[in-house]
């Protein structure tokens, strides 16, 4: 039997239709590159066939899940206490600093509601769990066990207790990928606390800073400046912490500073995470005003017939 | 009959048991170092069971793998499609090359398969990997022996071809 096989594959001579079926076949990916890198098929199709995909994600974050479990089955008493205690520290200090902050939260509204702003300072969150999964996009990008079927959108901001993790990317019927703002071609608006300095921090190579390129060579920036989401753009709500600088020097070019951020929330080692359901306030103008004619009391004629004029207008308007 | 089955099962298994064990993640500091699965799996299979492996084959477990967790569609099915035509084109040689010889030729696959990644990624306009990225062919050689061995032994266990 084997004796057969080998003599069709010669040691040497390669057959012309081995390598016009590789050139089909290389064609046929390329095209499906193209093709896909133009209108995101790779999105939809996984969409369709989530019923594989999902469980295969499940599957694969199995592991995961089970080297947890295991660490926390065998992790020592002594520790776990001491993990309890801290825990209950700093929950203690956070509903210190929630009750101080309730009533400053309450003037700020009534403030608010004098200024005519709709900025609220709620928060209408999700929680949601990482999936350990590795989508082979060098550790930029995140799984959730959250999706369509739970409210989730592309383009939602993902917080965890320290700050800005990212944005849910991309969307199935039951679990979600977050863009974190580390990967190189992600940007977020940012402020410097200190200064109020608007510019942007972009993700960066090495998959764990963030960098901000184009600072003005007279702005004073420092390290240990935070910096907080600035809300322009419209994706991001503005105040969330994003990182903190580490150093700061003149790019090689002299036109610019260049800072390097370290991302404030655990990018690394969150389990649980949060979606921030309100988004930013919508960029751009302000939708347009319907357009009406002049108040119907002031219109000629009879000042009681108001109530019944729109509706014959209307009528003879629609055609 | 039944073996003949088995045999088709253990195959598509193993495929399967490949690209889930590219989703599954390493921690953190060993991340660099995991090898790619399904390359190393197709190589075994288009070396000791030629019939079975063809290049529609290496295409569709491509894009099964692309499907589960590419960037773009077609990627590794085209990475994946060029390792095996090498694979076969060379399969009597590298089928009687001592252990070593072997691993280093599938080295030289695997690093052929990070230039193509590398090219493909480049030009849609990713931004280069960290040089830690270049460690993973390395891995997947160094596990060559290991790996041949072993699910030669499994198969001969089973006794199914």
């Amino acid at each position: 039997m084997a004796r057969t096989r080998d003599e069709s594959s010669p040691l040497f001579a390669g057959n012309a239709a081995g390598t016009l079926r590789l050139i089909f076949y290389l064609a046929l990916a390329v095209v499906l590159m193209v093709l896909d890198h133009r209108n995101g098929w790779l999105w939809r199709l996984r969409y369709t066939a989530s019923a594989v995909v999902e469980p295969m994600y499940r599957l694969a974050g199995l592991p995961a899940v089970g080297v947890r479990t295991v660490s926390v089955a065998f992790a020592d008493r002594q520790r776990l206490t001491e993990q309890n205690q801290r825990l209950r520290e700093d929950l203690l200090l956070a509903n210190a600093k929630l009750n101080r902050m309730a009533a400053v939260a309450e003037q700020n509204q009534r403030l608010k509601e004098l200024l005519d702003t709709q900025h609220s300072l709620e928060l209408n969150v999700q929680l949601a769990r990482v999936v350990g999964v590795d989508l082979g996009a060098y550790r930029y990008q995140l799984t959730l066990n959250m999706g369509a079927r739970d409210g989730v959108r592309p383009g939602q901001p993902v917080i965890d207790a320290h700050g800005v993790m990212g944005q849910v990317k991309e969307v199935l019927p039951t679990t979600s990928v977050v863009m974190l703002i580390t990967d190189p071609s992600h940007a977020i608006p940012v402020v410097i606390e200190r200064t109020g300095l608007r510019t942007v921090a972009y993700g960066s190579r090495d998959g764990d800073q963030l960098a901000l390129p184009n600072l003005p060579l007279a702005a004073d920036v420092r390290a240990s400046d935070k910096l907080l989401t600035s809300g322009l753009g419209g994706r991001f709500p503005p105040g969330f912490p994003v990182g903190e600088v580490v150093s700061v020097a003149p790019a090689a070019t002299g036109m610019f500073q260049v800072a390097q951020a370290r991302p404030a929330a655990d990018l690394d080692r969150s389990e649980d995470v949060l979606l921030l359901h309100d988004q930013a306030e919508p960029d751009g103008p302000p939708a347009p005003v319907t357009p009406m004619g002049p108040p119907a009391e002031l219109a000629p004629g009879t000042s009681s017939a108001a109530p019944p004029m729109p509706t014959p207008t209307s009528h003879g308007a629609t055609p | 009959m039944n073996k003949q089955r088995l045999s088709l099962w253990w195959f598509v298994g193993t495929l399967v048991f490949a690209l889930l064990s590219m989703l599954v993640p390493l921690p953190g500091v060993l991340e660099p170092f995991k090898p790619y699965w399904p390359a190393l799996f197709l190589l075994y299979w288009s070396l000791e069971s030629e019939d079975r492996v063809t290049l529609g084959l290496a295409f569709m477990v491509g894009l099964g793998a692309d499907l589960l967790n590419g960037v773009v569609l077609g990627e590794q099915a085209l990475r994946l499609c060029a390792l095996v035509f090498i694979a076969l084109r060379f399969r009597s040689r590298l089928r009687f090359f001592p252990m070593w010889q072997q691993a280093l030729a599938v080295l030289a696959l695997l690093l052929n398969d990070r230039i193509l990644l590398l090219i493909v990624r480049v030009l849609a306009g990713a931004s280069l990997p960290p040089a830690s990225w270049w460690i993973s062919p390395f891995v997947g050689a160094a596990l060559w022996p290991f790996l041949f061995l072993l699910l030669d032994d499994l198969r001969a266990r089973l006794r199914i071809q």
